[in-house]
C-alpha cells in the first residue's frame, strides 16, 4: 500500500517562560490512501499538536519542529508559507473541537462558506452557492438553503458542526483531521457524526485521521490506532489487534477507564491515578513508569524503545502485558 | 414521550427529597414562554443515586437548578426532608442550602480565579460561621485530602494553576463544606478525559458512601450514568419518558428515545457490531413542542394515537415505569 503522507521522527518544541516544552518527541507514522487512523491520548499528550504539525501547521517563531512530513512527495515542514498554503483545504483538512470558535461568529454560514469555494476553486458567487447547498445536503443539514442565511449561533452544536465537516471537504481533500471531532456533543449528535464522517470517507476516498480521548469513540471507525502518551506513540496497532491484544499497560488503564454502557453497574471504575508528565521536562525512563501499576526499577531507568511484536504491532514498553 | 403521571411516586419510606408537577418556564422576548421542564415528577431517596439523563436542551439541568430554587420555578412542588421548599421566603430558602449543594459541569469556571484553594473551600464555612479559624482549618485541609488533594501542596495555590480534573475535585471538597444531604452534580465529568472522568466519578460514590449523601447526577452519557447510578431518570423536551434501575433501562429500554439514546451510545470494542445511530435529527424546539407524545416527531413506532394523546407514566416491570403507547418489547 502506498503511503499518503509519512511523517518521519517529527519533533515539535515550544519556547515558553518556563523552558522548552517538548510537545511532540519523535513521532513517526505513515497513513495510507483512504486509511482511517485514530490518535488517542490524554489532554497533553501531544495528539493535538501532532496533528496540526502533520498538516504543516504551526509555524511560529517560538515553535521549532524537525522531522519529515512527506505529504505526495514533498516535505509540508520545509515549505514556505505560500506554498503550504497551497496544500491546506485542497489538500489537507481539518475539522476543529470547537465549531462554535473555529467559525466567524458575524458572519452568515453562507458567506463564509464561498469563500473558500470562491478563492480557492475560482467559482463565482452563484456556483459557491449552488455548490454550498450541495455540501450542506451531503452532511445531512435539513433546510440547507435556510441554513445559509444563519449566523452559528443560531444553530445547535451538532448543527454547527456538521457546517465544519461541509467546509472541510469543499475541496475534495485526501486527508482530513478531525480533532475532538465530537467531544462537545451530545452522544446521539455524536453517534451521527462519527457516521457522517465514515460515510464520507467512503464516498470520498479519503484518509482521515480522528484525534481524540476516548478509545471508544474511535473503536468502530478506525483500521489503526496510536495510542500517544507524553509526546510518544506508545502503541500503534490495528484496532483489532489492539483490543484483542493489547500491549502497553498505559492503552491497558485507558481502556479500562472507559465506563462502558454493555457492562453492569457496580464496581469502582479503574481511573488512572496521578496525571500525565510535565511537558517541560526530559523522560529518563518511561514516560508512564510513575502512573504504571507494573513499573520496575529498569522502567525508571531507561526509555523504552518503540519495539514490532511482529505483525506491525508496535509498542513502547519493557514489560509487556502477555509478555514473559 | 413523555408524559406526565405520577405512578412512580412512594411515599413509604420518606423520600429526602420530592419534586411533584414541577413546571419552569423561561421567559423569551416578544414570544410565549418556553417551558422547559413541563409537570415533572420525581423522588430521591436517602443514600441514593438518582441519574437524570437526556440530549441537551431535554431541560435536565434546568431541573437540577430548579430543585435547589436557584431560578423560579412556575407551579409544582419540591418537598425536601417535609418541607416545600417553593413555598419558602428568601431567608428560609437561604438555611435550607446548606442541605441542597451543587457542582457544575465547567468545574474552572466555577471556582473564583482570585481566591486561593483553601479560601474557595473555607467560604461556605465562613458564611455560616461554623467554627473558629482554627476549626475551619483543620476541616478544609480534612476535606481536600478526602478529594485526593494535599492541602499543604494545594492550598495556596490558586484554580487557574490546576486542571479540570483538579478543580473538579476542590468544587466538589467546597460543596461538601456544610455537609449536604443531597448533592446536585450537573454534568460534572462531561469535560474530561476518560482516565480523568473515572477519578471523579469514583471520589463521588467514595463521599457519597462516607457522608451518607444523596445523589441526583445529571448527564447525557448513558454509559457513565450506568456505571454509578441506582435508578435513572430519562427526559425528552421537559419530560420524563422512562424511568428505571440502570440495568433494566440499559439491557431492556421499553421507551424509543431510551433505545435510541442506548443504541448511540459507543461500545469501545471494534468486534462488537457497532450499533448505527437510529435517531436522526435533532430534537424539536420547546417552544413549539408536539402534541400528544413529545417524541413522536422522531419516533419509529409513532401512530395516531400517540400525535392525540399524551401518555402516561405506568408501571412497565416492579419499580420501572415509562411513559409510551406503544413501548418495545
Amino acid at each position: 500500500m502506498s503511503d499518503l503522507i509519512s511523517i518521519t521522527d517529527l519533533v515539535v518544541d515550544f519556547d515558553t517562560k518556563r523552558g522548552t516544552l517538548h510537545a511532540v518527541r519523535g513521532v513517526s507514522l505513515d497513513i495510507a490512501a483512504g486509511e482511517s487512523v485514530g490518535i488517542v491520548g490524554e489532554s497533553g499528550s501531544g495528539k493535538t499538536v501532532f496533528s496540526r504539525a502533520a498538516m504543516g501547521l504551526l509555524r511560529g517563531n517560538r515553535v521549532h519542529r524537525t522531522g519529515k512530513i512527506i505529504f505526495e512527495g514533498t516535505d509540508l515542514r520545509t515549505l514556505d508559507n505560500e506554498q503550504v498554503r497551497e496544500y491546506w483545504g485542497t489538500k489537507i483538512a481539518m475539522v476543529f473541537q470547537d465549531p462554535m470558535t473555529a467559525l466567524n461568529p458575524v458572519r452568515r454560514i453562507g458567506s463564509q462558506m464561498s469563500e473558500s469555494l470562491v478563492k480557492r476553486l475560482g467559482m463565482s458567487k452563484e456556483d459557491a452557492k449552488k455548490r454550498s447547498i450541495e455540501l450542506l445536503s451531503q452532511v445531512r443539514l435539513p433546510e440547507p438553503e435556510l441554513a445559509l442565511t444563519k449566523y452559528p449561533h443560531q444553530l445547535s452544536g451538532g448543527m454547527r458542526q456538521r457546517v465544519m465537516i461541509a467546509m472541510s471537504i469543499a475541496c475534495n481533500p485526501k486527508l482530513l483531521f478531525a480533532d475532538e471531532p465530537t467531544t462537545a456533543l451530545d452522544v446521539t449528535v455524536q453517534a451521527q457524526v462519527l457516521e457522517l464522517l465514515a460515510d464520507l470517507r467512503k464516498d470520498m476516498g479519503m484518509a482521515m485521521v480522528i484525534v481524540t480521548h476516548d478509545l471508544g469513540v474511535v473503536a468502530g471507525y478506525t483500521d489503526r490506532i496510536a495510542v500517544m502518551y507524553g509526546g510518544e506513540i506508545v502503541e500503534l496497532a490495528t484496532t483489532t489487534d489492539l483490543f484483542a491484544d493489547v500491549k502497553m499497560p498505559y492503552t491497558e488503564a485507558l481502556m479500562n477507564a472507559i465506563p462502558r454502557i454493555d457492562r453492569k453497574r457496580g464496581s469502582s471504575l479503574a481511573a488512572i491515578e496521578g496525571m500525565p508528565p510535565d511537558p517541560i521536562t526530559t523522560h529518563t525512563g518511561c514516560a508512564f513508569a510513575a502512573r504504571c501499576p507494573y513499573a520496575q526499577q529498569k522502567c525508571r531507568d531507561q526509555h523504552p524503545e518503540l519495539v514490532d511484536a511482529g505483525n506491525g504491532h508496535m509498542y513502547r514498553c519493557f514489560f509487556p502485558i502477555g509478555g514473559k | 414521550m413523555a408524559g406526565t403521571g405520577k405512578a412512580h411516586l412512594r411515599d413509604s419510606p420518606a423520600p429526602i427529597l420530592r419534586v411533584e408537577d414541577l413546571v419552569i418556564e423561561y421567559k423569551t422576548k416578544g414570544q410565549l414562554p418556553v417551558q422547559a421542564v413541563s409537570g415533572v415528577s420525581l423522588e430521591v431517596h436517602s443514600g441514593e443515586t438518582l441519574a437524570i439523563i437526556g440530549e441537551s436542551g431535554c431541560g435536565k439541568s434546568t431541573l437540577g437548578k430548579g430543585i435547589l430554587q436557584l431560578i423560579e420555578t412556575q407551579s409544582g412542588s419540591v418537598v425536601f426532608d417535609g418541607v416545600d421548599i417553593t413555598k419558602l421566603s428568601k431567608e428560609e430558602m437561604r438555611q435550607t442550602r446548606p442541605n441542597i449543594q451543587m457542582i457544575f459541569q465547567d468545574s474552572i469556571s466555577s471556582l473564583d480565579p482570585h481566591m486561593t484553594v483553601s479560601s474557595i473551600v473555607e467560604l461556605p464555612l465562613k458564611v455560616w460561621n461554623r467554627g473558629n479559624a482554627e476549626e475551619r482549618k483543620t476541616k478544609v485541609n480534612d476535606l481536600l485530602r478526602s478529594v485526593g488533594l494535599d492541602p499543604e501542596v494545594v492550598g495556596d495555590r490558586k484554580p487557574s494553576e490546576f486542571s479540570g480534573g483538579q478543580c473538579q475535585r476542590i468544587s466538589i471538597a467546597r460543596a461538601l463544606a456544610l455537609a449536604p444531604k443531597v448533592l446536585i452534580c450537573d454534568e460534572p465529568v462531561s469535560s474530561l478525559d476518560v482516565s480523568i472522568q473515572a477519578q471523579i466519578l469514583n471520589i463521588l460514590q467514595e463521599m457519597k458512601n462516607r457522608y451518607g449523601l444523596s445523589l441526583v447526577f445529571i448527564s447525557h452519557d448513558l454509559a457513565v450514568v450506568r456505571a454509578i447510578s441506582t435508578r435513572i431518570v430519562v427526559m425528552y423536551l421537559g419530560k420524563i419518558c422512562e424511568i428505571a434501575d440502570p440495568d433494566t433501562l440499559c439491557e431492556t429500554p421499553r421507551h424509543h428515545y431510551t433505545h435510541a439514546l442506548v443504541s448511540s451510545v459507543p461500545v469501545p470494542d471494534p468486534t462488537t457490531k457497532n450499533r448505527r445511530a437510529i435517531l436522526q435529527g435533532e430534537p424539536p424546539s420547546p417552544t413549539n413542542p408536539p402534541s400528544g407524545c413529545r417524541f413522536r416527531t422522531r419516533c419509529p413506532a409513532a401512530t395516531d394515537l400517540c400525535a392525540a394523546e399524551e401518555p402516561q407514566l405506568r408501571e412497565s416491570s416492579p419499580g420501572n415505569f415509562v411513559a409510551c403507547h406503544h413501548p418495545r418489547d
